[in-house]
């Protein structure tokens, strides 16, 4: 909302030494959140007067323009040559003259100069040029020689109204009443303590049956009805050019007399007003819900399918108009228009509400209808209507005023008088509640320890004891709540998984990851850049309704379309030697069509509708992966590097269940889109949680990635339900260890991890730990063959080993090797 | 030294000569002293002290001597040996040190060289900043409570008291999704997570929820679609917006430094009544004169605004089933990347969202 100073002050006397800034800052505190000042005007400066158009002379030039050269009398006795672009204007018309000197909007300096072979000693303004408007293909004509009420020479300035000081607002949805300058001034007169003349104080006569007939069959949707027709105005009035700045000032276009009246008595009252073409109406004005396959043209020329819950003005020949939201084109005022219908009526918010989003209309109107209007207004809006439009466009106001309905009555609200004290924590005694809800227009009533407000009835926000409170908080001011500590019971600080997800954190970032965290995101190009088959389970998202790109209308199933996009984002900006990981919830529906019921308000939901609730979310795990590419270890005066590999990706999520207490294994499997035979399914118990491994070359590719790009992802809440990070204190034997390597020569499909299994498990008890220390291929092993070499150490808790203990134990588990995969030992 | 005793045998061992034995001995110890390396004195000690040495045969003789002259000659030869070892010993420790230190000196490295050899880590900075936030309140016996980002939208909307045909509803840029009939939102705050602890807990409650929430903002220079909130929420007997106060300003000390200190202005949030917007003196100013004039960080209004707060609306406390009339209390939110990016002086919300490791990898593992 855009307050004009000048406006204000004709409802309120602020003191006269109040800024525009600190007035901004009080009403900031009272609730009328300050967005900006606008000093309208302040950068037109120096003299600009009233020029009266002498003679001129047209001349065309080489450059094709024809410009006038003009003689103007600026009030000094000799006149002034000007040049004018413009050919708007006639001698004798009074123009606006900036004289050499004068700074005009935009800073535009004006001087003496030579422009097309003549000295132009000064300019005549358009309205652009003053910051009036954005006409620019013409000047400004103000009037002709005969105006009585200017003479050349006069400030021109103060007869536009130019310079005014605007105070932007952003209105609450409570403060409905704010979005007028007669709300606006009431809280202005509260915060100086001044006194506030309301301009809807106006005496309207007494509604008649003579009027233009209304018939409300929807009192729910509209309950009051005011209308007054005026007869023989003239359409070519212009609007007089106060009402006209304000009306811009106020960040409405000025269009003609008749729509800046409306926008006028809006923009001062709140209520919304619409005008009709008085003969385009047929018949009585019935005001009624859409009926199926009805359909209205709107203003704006858009052809409009009519909901059985939208509603309408309609006449003899159907809907004329979206109540309170738009209106129609067939009864619309046109620039012949001369006898108009006025409507001032009070719709209700809700049915508004939902015609504007049905068909996706916001309007001024609407937006104060759907945050609640005065419902007492329409009569004095018709009225204040009619007043101003025979004021200055002629014609009359016929006899005859309607009003149909009647204000709904506002609803009591009752608290206990120390309710403000316990919510506010301020000490406010009983006089001071009641003294500020008097001042914000209750009437107040105090008794048996309880205050009963009834709200004045641009208040419809006051429903309940805690809106009360607010607005003596509010009164009192916000500044006197005191600051006091509460003392909260004794915590349990952070959970375990809380807790457990700092520390894979700390553990990856400590061993060189670096975390990102992507928008959740994605689409089909992501699926396709991963290689991922139709039918895989990740392509099976939840599709967002109103996305922001359709390129990315699905929410992520996996968390690799994200951290692939940054890992090669940091390439292209060529960051080269890259380890990233990324946790986050990924979005997998369920896909059996549930539905979130939505329960009633006036009651804590029962378990069974809470558990509806959460049965139709989607599941949403953490997932935790990473990516990895270029050097894991980089090449310097040490040496050579270290590429990053299939095997950095494993160990990674080895590591982070390590730390979990998670029995991960590893084996092989194959999946999109990773390399097909350098991809590990990570496994607990029998479910795979998971995949790490090499990217597909392909994937590399699209990505525009380094080739050997390897990435994991996990299914980390899987991990955190099976944490276990309780450590038992193992027992430390102080007896000798005893070591014996062993090599295998075997198939070279047999995964390692089983070979090792199969080792432990057979070198039995005395086994302190088996670690494979290398991989031989060769001549000498034979076609797909390797040969494994693995380290074994031995120790008993309660001896030192003999020879014999140790090469029974050795021998066992080469046996058990030697069983389950027919491996030979090598000697 | 003493000369033959007179009643010697007339037998005399050469060998056995006091001037015989000392030059041996001076031969030895020259020897010695001029060894020039650890090599040298080996082989000096080969020849004056081995079995083939002169001393070593000289002892041998002492046997052949009549036993009245065994004594003095065995002493004689003693004393020289003695002298030997000892020059033996203190030379050797001495070229021990020398080749000591010509290796030290030989092995001296440049430490100037640098070591990049691992990748350096970092965490993202809002999940550190957001470790942070929740150290604070767990740091005053709040909890920290979590929920999921796909949420029903009762619990978004209508158990925080936006009714559905309320013009707040669509204040919030939601992303709605598919299908529509499933009533299913990304959360554009995280109080549905507030509602979930009052529907599962019996107050008091203390809690914060951090987390991503969602509106429809196109991403830009200070906007993201997908974002950081932390809220908070007290439900307790008799608390008030003193409390509330109380809470934040001992929350912005904590994460700015003493002194900074927070301003409520009327506001208006669906489910808190009354409302508040919080205002946080400017960190760069702390709003004095003359500095707040040309600051930068607050444009000169020597506030800032950081989110909104107010008394939990007694309709919330009803549809969560927490009795109103026993329990009262208050919430409030801010943004952890505004946070952030004021803390630490970040112009561009997109170098939060990109993952550009050279934006990351300076905060590390704690903020
Ligand atoms: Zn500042």
């Amino acid at each position: 909302m855009r307050v004009p100073l000048s406006w204000l002050r004709e409802y309120v006397d602020l003191p006269a030494d109040v800024t525009p800034a600190a007035l901004a800052d009080r009403l900031t505190t009272l609730g009328l959140k300050f967005e900006a000042l606008h000093a309208a005007g302040a950068d037109v400066t120096g003299s600009l007067v009233v020029g009266r158009v002498l003679s001129f002379e047209s001349e065309k030039h080489s450059n094709g323009k024809t410009i006038r050269w003009c003689q103007v009398d600026v009030g000094e006795g000799e006149p002034r040559g000007i040049v004018c672009g413009a050919h708007n204007f006639a001698v004798d018309n009074l123009v606006v003259v900036a004289l050499p000197g004068a700074t005009l909007a935009g800073g535009f300096e004006i001087a003496a100069r030579t422009t097309y072979g003549h000295v132009s000693d000064g300019m005549i303004c358009s309205a652009r040029e003053l910051d009036l408007g954005d006409e620019h293909a013409g000047i400004i004509v103000l009037g002709s020689a005969d105006s009585v009420d200017m003479k050349p020479g006069d400030d021109a300035a103060e007869l536009l109204h130019l310079r005014d000081d605007v105070i932007e607002f952003e209105i609450n949805p409570d403060r409905a009443y704010a979005l007028s300058v007669r709300g606006v001034a009431r809280d202005a007169a509260i915060a100086y303590g001044v006194e506030f003349r309301d301009p809807a104080d106006q005496v309207v006569p007494t509604p008649d049956d003579a009027g233009y007939p209304v018939r409300l069959d929807d009192t729910d949707g509209c309950p009051a009805f005011a209308a007054r027709t005026v007869s023989g105005f003239d359409p070519t009035a212009p609007t007089p050019r106060w009402l006209a700045r304000r009306v811009q000032l106020a960040g409405m276009r000025p269009i003609s007399l008749a729509v800046d009246v409306t926008n006028y008595v809006m923009l001062e009252l709140g209520q919304p007003i619409h005008g009709y073409d008085r003969n385009a109406v047929s018949g009585p004005i019935v005001v009624r819900r859409a009926t199926a396959g009805e359909k209205l043209t709107t203003l704006d020329g858009v052809s409009r399918s009519l909901d059985p819950e939208d509603l309408l003005i309609t006449d003899d020949s159907g809907p004329i108009g979206l109540a309170g939201v738009m209106g129609g084109e067939t009864t619309e005022m046109s620039e012949s228009t001369s006898d108009v219908l006025i409507e001032a009526a009070h719709f209700s918010a809700v049915t508004v509400y939902r015609t504007e989003r049905r068909h996706q209309l916001p309007s001024e109107a609407s937006r104060r209808f759907e945050r609640g209007v005065d419902p007492t207004l329409p009569a004095r809006a018709a009225q204040r209507v009619a007043d101003l439009l025979v004021a200055h466009g002629g014609g009359r106001i016929d006899d005859g005023v309607t009003l149909v309905g009647s204000a709904p009555a506002p609803v009591a609200v009752a608290m206990t008088t120390d309710l403000p004290t316990r919510v506010t924590g301020i000490e406010i005694d009983e006089a001071t509640s009641v003294g500020a809800l008097e001042q914000v227009g209750c009437t107040v009533e105090v008794a048996g320890g309880r205050i009963t407000a009834v709200p004045p009835p641009w208040r419809p926000d006051l429903t309940d004891p805690n809106d009360l409170v607010e607005e003596v908080a509010r009164i009192v001011g916000y500044d006197a709540v005191p600051s006091r500590s509460p003392v909260a019971p004794a915590g349990h600080g952070l959970t375990e998984v809380q807790r457990v997800r700092r520390r894979i954190g700390r553990q990856l970032a400590g061993s060189g990851y670096v975390e990102v965290l992507s928008q959740p995101f994605v689409g089909s190009s992501d699926w396709e850049r991963l290689g991922l088959a139709d039918d895989d389970a990740r392509r099976r998202t939840i599709r967002i309704a109103n996305p922001l790109s359709e390129e990315e209308p699905e929410l992520r199933t996996t968390l690799l379309p994200g951290l692939l996009r940054a890992l090669a984002r940091n390439v292209a900006r060529g960051q080269v030697d890259l380890s990233l990981f990324e946790t986050g919830l990924v979005f997998l529906p369920k896909g059996d069509g549930a539905v979130a019921p939505i329960p009633s308000v006036d009651r804590r939901p029962s378990d069974d509708e809470l558990a509806a609730i959460e049965a139709a979310l989607p599941d949403q795990p953490e997932h935790l992966a990473v990516a990895l590419c270029g050097d894991r270890e980089r090449a310097g005066w040490w040496g050579g590097g270290r590429a990053a590999g299939w095997f950095d990706a494993v160990a990674a999520i080895r590591a982070v269940a390590e730390t979990l207490g998670v029995p991960l294994t590893v084996r092989s499997g194959a999946a999109d889109p990773w390399h097909p035979g350098r991809c590990a399914e990570l496994v607990l118990g029998d479910e795979v949680v998971g995949r790490a491994g090499e990217l597909h070359p392909r994937v590399c590719t699209a990505y525009g990635l380094p080739a050997r790009t390897a990435v994991a992802e996990v299914d980390l809440a899987a991990l955190l339900a099976r944490a276990d990070t309780m450590v038992v204190g193992p027992r430390v034997s102080s007896y000798p260890v005893a070591k014996e390597d062993v090599a295998l020569i075997i198939d070279a499909s047999v995964p390692a991890a089983e070979v090792e299994a199969v080792l432990r498990s057979g070198a039995g008890e005395l086994c302190e730990s088996v670690r494979l220390f290398d991989v031989y291929t060769g001549e000498q092993i034979g076609e797909g063959r390797k040969s494994l070499a693995f380290a074994l150490r031995f120790r008993a808790p309660d001896r030192t080993l003999t020879e014999a203990d140790t090469s029974v134990a050795r021998d066992a588990a080469v046996a058990a090797a030697v069983q389950r995969f027919g491996a030979v030992p090598r000697v | 030294m003493s000369g033959p005793s007179s009643d010697y045998d007339p037998v005399e061992v050469t060998p056995l000569r006091a001037d015989e034995v000392e030059k041996m001995r001076d031969d030895a110890l020259a020897a010695v002293a001029t060894a020039g390396d650890l090599a040298a004195l080996k082989q000096a000690r080969q020849e004056h002290t081995g079995d083939r040495s002169p001393l070593a045969l000289a002892n041998r003789e002492i046997g052949a001597l009549p036993p009245q002259a065994r004594k003095e000659a065995g002493r004689r030869v003693g004393q020289a040996r003695g002298a030997v070892a000892k020059a033996l010993t203190e030379r050797e420790q001495v070229l021990e040190v020398e080749r000591e230190q010509r290796i030290l000196a030989e092995e001296s490295v440049d430490v100037t060289l640098p070591w990049d050899r691992e990748p350096r880590g970092a965490r993202h900075p809002l999940t550190t900043l957001q470790d942070r936030i929740e150290d604070v309140f767990i740091a005053m016996g709040w909890e920290v409570a979590e929920g999921p980002e796909v949420e029903a939208e009762w619990l978004n909307f209508d158990a925080l008291n936006f009714g559905p045909d309320h013009p707040a509803r669509t204040m919030q840029d939601t992303f709605w999704l598919e299908p529509a009939a499933a009533a299913l939102v990304l959360r554009t705050h995280t109080s549905p997570v507030q509602a979930r602890t009052m529907l599962t807990r019996e107050p008091p409650i203390y809690i914060v929820c951090p987390g991503r929430v969602f509106r429809t903002d196109t991403l830009d220079a200070t906007h993201a679609p997908a974002f950081t909130q932390v809220e908070g929420l007290a439900i307790d007997e008799g608390l008030s917006m003193a409390d509330l106060k109380g809470t934040l300003d001992h929350f912005w000390e904590s994460m700015f430094g003493a002194g900074i200190t927070t301003r409520f202005r009327p506001s208006f949030f669906p489910f808190t009544e009354p409302s508040a917007e919080v205002d946080l003196v400017c960190i760069a100013c702390r709003g004095e004169q003359p500095a707040v004039a040309t600051c930068r960080t607050c444009k000169g209004e020597g506030w800032m605004e950081w989110g909104g707060c107010g008394v939990v609306n007694p309709r919330v406390l009803v549809a969560c089933g927490v009795d109103p009339e026993r329990y009262s209390g208050y919430a409030f939110g801010m943004g952890i990347e505004r946070t952030l990016m004021v803390r630490h002086g970040i112009n561009d919300m997109r170098d939060i969202v990109e993952g550009d490791v050279r934006f990351t990898v300076p905060f590390g593992m704690e903020i």
